[in-house]
């Protein structure tokens, strides 16, 4: 081949014609293993790059790094759906002078998309690809070394980004094929050691939560499934990956084999336990926009039935067409809830961001029947509360809520009250769960909040939906 | 009162560890995960838990996991039995 787009990452970065001020972007597949974001603002910071703004898909614990290349300058602004450990504690805390966008995964599609966020050059790590740039989450060779199945989140970048650097730990022969990013949208192709910490993408055993408050709440969960009047041959379903969610699984499958019932197609972060249905028969078709384990991230790359997504085709607000739109079922977990339904899955009780938006706002607004699980306390801590700390998920998308001590439905929805109630299930007012709550932990005192705006929550439209202020010690 | 410096609870998620020992008045340092909403009820907690006891003297070190009130009772009692030798639950 006389043609390749293989360089250093210094040269990437020079071709790009990078300038600082502008806008940088990465995807989280590889979640906390990835090794993509912190390797490339490092060599910013070498190259003397000052006042960038970074736009990731999430950032984790893992990017802890990212304080020090804040702190000298490098980067100044920052666009995430999520933050957690000690960049987000910092952050909290007035790290930076300008706030963090935070936007869900559908609203950063949209986003993207529409120009409103506008990527100069995004650096997208792949766990394969050739020398032109045809690029996967799969492995394609003996040589593999992370893999994080589908690129969905990534997808967007590649699409809308002015110049799209591929970073690789697999450089294979052309035509790296299924591929996801596309060779023509791609500038260079930059190889390194390592994009991923294998370990750290995903474990590769389901385990089951033997949480016995967490089997309570899957059970009941399940029960609002099953009774909802949603739960009918054809359904389509999406769940999170927290520990009841995960359980909620298996008592719906137990229930579909009894009566027959069969799935239409499974969506969103797909994980071991979804593959495991598919295989069995029971659900049709998985639309992955990220895999979450080892077992979803090998399917996605060996079964036609289980594809991915792009964010956009995901849960884009501004794309009929986005798979949201044809979701009946999603179960989705919660920090806390309120007594008008709003959810915050992002800003801890303590008044630190400890979370990420995810999918939640938009698979909650689009499905026919959203679900949230959580205990009524963690510790302490109460997850159903007079009122969220931060609004992410407007209570107008969310129907029903269950915890252990008994399950809400909005009264937007008196239908699916009645028909919880006549499957004999324990609905209670919303406001008895929060006055329960109050009854074992007392009343907190407010949070010393600062006056220093250091997050800005869009909504999934584009609005500015909620602000986050700086924590004071 | 005589008291031996004694301890009770554990670090696990939902507990709190109490640690007694001989001082002037009721003096508590308090660490805990939920502090900034919860501190002034914790130390009220075992304030009165002590004061229940007939113990108006004592230096407590108390690190708490997000406990209840119930459980820091407890764990306030054990910790007072055992630094004072005097059993309150017979």
């Amino acid at each position: 081949m006389r043609n390749t787009k293989v360089v250093t990452l210094e040269e990437a970065i020079r071709r790009s014609g990078l300038k600082d001020g502008m806008t940088i972007s990465f995807h989280h597949h590889f979640r906390g293993g990835d090794k993509v974001v912190n390797l490339v603002v490092d060599k910013l910071a070498e190259m003397g790059f000052k006042g960038l703004h970074l736009a990731a898909s999430s950032l984790s614990d893992v990017h802890a790094p990212l304080i020090g290349h804040i702190r000298n300058g490098v980067i100044t602004k920052i666009s995430t759906s999520g933050l957690r450990g000690e960049l987000a504690n910092e952050i909290s805390h007035a790290l930076m002078e300008e706030p963090v966008v935070f936007r869900s995964h559908g609203g950063r599609g949209s986003a993207i998309a529409s120009g409103e966020l506008h990527i100069d050059v995004a650096f997208l790590g792949a766990s394969s690809c050739d020398a032109l740039g045809n690029a996967s989450g799969c492995p394609r060779s003996e040589n593999a070394k992370s893999i994080c199945g589908s690129l969905g989140y990534a997808l967007p970048d590649a699409q809308y980004a002015d110049h799209v650097v591929v970073v690789t730990d697999d450089l294979v022969a052309y035509p790296n094929v299924p591929k996801s990013i596309s060779a023509c949208q791609v500038e260079s192709v930059v190889v390194v050691d390592s994009v991923g910490d294998s370990s750290k993408i995903s474990s590769g055993a389901i385990r089951d939560s033997k949480n016995p408050r967490d089997i309570l709440l899957a059970k009941q969960a399940a029960k609002v499934i099953i009774n909802s009047g949603y739960f009918t041959d054809g359904f389509s379903i999406q769940t999170g990956t927290g520990g009841a969610s995960l359980a909620a699984v298996k008592y719906i499958r137990e229930s579909m084999i009894e009566k027959g019932i069969k799935a239409s197609f499974a969506l969103g972060g797909i994980t071991a336990h979804m593959v495991k249905l598919h295989e069995e028969g029971l659900i049709g078709r998985l639309v992955d926009v990220q895999s979450f384990d080892k077992v979803a991230a090998e399917s996605i790359a060996s079964d036609q039935l289980h594809q991915e997504v792009s964010a956009i085709e995901y849960a884009s607000a501004d794309h009929e067409g986005s798979a949201v739109h044809a979701l009946d079922i999603v179960i989705l977990s919660a920090l806390e809830v309120d007594v008008d339904f709003n959810v915050n899955v992002l800003v801890g009780s303590d008044g630190i961001i400890r979370g990420a938006i995810g999918g939640h706002p938009d698979t909650a607004e689009d499905s026919a029947l959203s679900i949230i699980v959580c205990p009524l306390l963690r510790g302490r801590i109460p997850c159903v509360v007079p009122k969220v700390t931060t609004l992410i998920t407007p209570g107008a998308g969310v129907d029903v809520v269950v915890t252990e001590y008994g399950i809400a439905v909005n009264p937007r929805r008196p239908e699916i009250a009645e028909r919880l109630k006549e499957a004999g299930l324990p609905v209670t007012d919303i406001r008895d769960l929060a006055a329960k709550a109050t009854s074992i932990i007392g009343v907190p005192d407010a949070l010393p909040f600062g006056d220093k705006v250091v997050g800005i929550v869009m909504d999934r439209h584009g609005k500015v939906l909620d602000k986050i202020r700086n924590i004071e010690d | 009162m005589e008291m031996k410096n004694a301890v009770a609870g554990t670090l696990e998620s939902g507990d709190i560890m109490i640690q007694i020992s001989s001082g002037e008045g009721l003096e508590i340092d308090l660490q805990s995960s939920v502090a900034a909403q919860f501190g002034s009820q914790i130390k009220a907690v075992i304030t009165e838990t002590l004061k229940g006891l007939g113990i108006e003297n004592a230096a407590v070190k108390a690190v708490d996991k997000g406990a209840l009130d119930c459980t820091i009772r407890a764990r306030v009692t054990a910790a007072a039995v055992r630094a004072t030798g005097k059993d309150v639950w017979k």
